[in-house]
């Protein structure tokens, strides 16, 4: 997870917080994290604003038992990457989980959560992660 | 001053629960006499990754999927709690952003103990009712902290509800047809700044705080209103424990029956600021149109808000557009003590 000073973070909590991304309005290939131009029409292409319902399923996952700085308390905690209804893959937590529910081809929704604080006198991080949808 | 009403309402109660068993049997107390002395059998805990602002989120989210508003309409965002993750700096702000309320709304945090989602709903009642704002969201959501091994530890939970308040009558879920407030200074249960756990006056709880207050703001709403206990279908009091409400309810003779749709304590605990809320979202998740609620908060420190509320023919559309409070109750997941300590900070 990549760490964000408070100017940087508040610049993408547009994006964190709901899964705002982009779409190519040519070619119907939608990114996120937000992309500027279209890597397939490039200048031809036509990019919008996007956000994601945020509904998906899991393409892969792991469990993280040694976290790095910040997520070191959280640990152990499932990461998947999640390929989103309208087409993007995404990295985030599973949360609220069972261990069945740990399967490649499972179901989940977006949830509000906090992903980290920067440490105990900063400020705290929340964004979309993923519990799985029964 | 115009009529306002319910024009969305959501709940939210985190997946995570500990029995009162398990927290009896770390402090070798009596699992059953526990139980059987407060009413609960377990309670809601909040997730690592879960505070005030992560629940009110879910909560407003809930909320505008049943009022099926433009979140941009909305032009006051309240949020109370005794749990607000930072001391300074409004959690409603998070939310609002959360939500896509945009930029033009006014928002702060309430802070009344167990009854500031209550303050929050009668704020957004008056600026709805003068035409200042559109629509309203107040929240009531707390992560309620109970020091190890005070009786507290056995309540004090996690979850909440909101309202979206606006003043077209044909959007109203609900009537809020009046509201009375009854505040003393009375300090049964206080934190101070920096403490950890609140502190509180052990059975000086009862009567000079609870019973006085919810009873001066329930009798004072059905004075105002010229109603009495038998107007009402379903009643809500604060739930600090499973026992209060219901020698309230005795006390006022209030049946049993009235009470028990919004008796949500005894499988989740007391959820503080969503507390009465979560009482009163959990009666509209099954009341019908025509029925009348009355709900009466209770905030340590003290005062209570009692309102009277009158549901529409719309509650039969609206209450399956976003999870009921039971949906969330049924959805459960049992942790052990050190787990529950790990994740509320008690030991890291």
């Amino acid at each position: 997870m990549h760490k964000a000073n408070v100017p940087m973070a508040w610049r993408r909590f547009k994006s964190k917080y709901n899964l705002v991304g982009t779409k190519c309005t040519k070619c119907n290939s939608s990114f996120y994290p937000p992309r500027l131009i279209c890597p397939k029409c490039r200048r031809e292409g036509k990019i919008e604003e996007f956000e994601f319902k945020g509904t998906g399923k899991i393409v892969s996952y792991t469990i993280i038992r040694s976290g790095p700085d910040g997520f070191e308390k959280q640990t152990p905690y499932p990461i998947a990457i999640v390929e989103l209804d309208e087409g993007a893959r995404v990295t985030g937590q599973i949360v609220d989980y069972e261990d069945s529910d740990l399967a490649i081809g499972k179901k989940v929704a977006p949830v509000f959560r906090k992903v980290y604080e920067s440490g105990k006198e900063g400020i705290i991080h929340y964004g979309i992660k993923f519990k799985p949808e029964n | 001053m115009e009529k306002t009403g319910i024009v969305g309402y959501g709940a939210y109660v985190p997946k995570l629960r500990i029995k009162a068993e398990t927290i009896a049997d770390v402090w070798g107390q009596d699992a059953g006499r526990i139980i059987n002395g407060l009413g609960i059998t377990e309670k809601a805990v909040p997730n690592k990754d879960e505070d005030t602002t992560t629940i009110a989120v879910q909560i407003g989210k809930n909320a505008l999927l049943r009022a099926g508003i433009n979140p941009k309409d909305i032009g006051a965002v309240y949020v109370g709690s005794e749990s607000h993750p930072y001391a300074v700096k409004p959690t409603s702000t998070i939310v609002a952003e959360a939500l896509g309320v945009g930029t033009d709304y006014t928002a702060a945090d309430t802070e009344f103990a167990c009854k500031a989602g209550s303050a929050a709903i009668q704020m957004v009642m008056g600026l709805a009712g003068s035409k200042m704002i559109k629509f309203g969201l107040a929240i009531g959501a707390d992560t309620a902290q109970g020091a190890p091994g005070d009786p507290l530890e056995y309540s004090a939970a996690a979850g909440g509800a909101g309202f979206i308040v606006g003043k077209d009558k044909k959007q109203f879920i609900a009537t809020l047809n009046d509201t009375f407030s009854y505040s003393t200074d009375t300090p049964d249960f206080w934190r101070r700044p920096k403490a950890d756990y609140p502190s509180h006056g052990g059975r000086f709880t009862g009567g000079p705080a609870y019973v006085r207050h919810v009873a001066g703001a329930t009798n004072g709403l059905m004075d105002k209103t010229g109603t009495t206990v038998k107007d009402y279908d379903y009643v809500v009091f604060h739930m600090p424990n499973g026992k209060f409400p219901l020698a309230m309810a005795k006390k006022l003779d209030v049946p049993k029956e009235k009470l028990m749709p919004g008796f949500v304590v005894d499988k989740i605990g007391n959820t503080y600021s969503g507390c009465s809320l979560l009482g009163l979202a959990a009666t509209l998740d099954c009341a019908k149109p025509g029925d009348k609620i009355l709900v009466t908060s209770y905030g340590s420190g003290a005062g209570s808000d009692s309102f009277s509320i009158t549901v529409n023919d719309l509650i039969d559309k609206k209450r399956n557009l976003a999870p009921t409070t039971e949906d969330y109750i049924k959805d459960k997941q049992y942790i052990t003590y050190p787990t529950y300590a790990k994740y509320r900070g008690k030991i890291v």
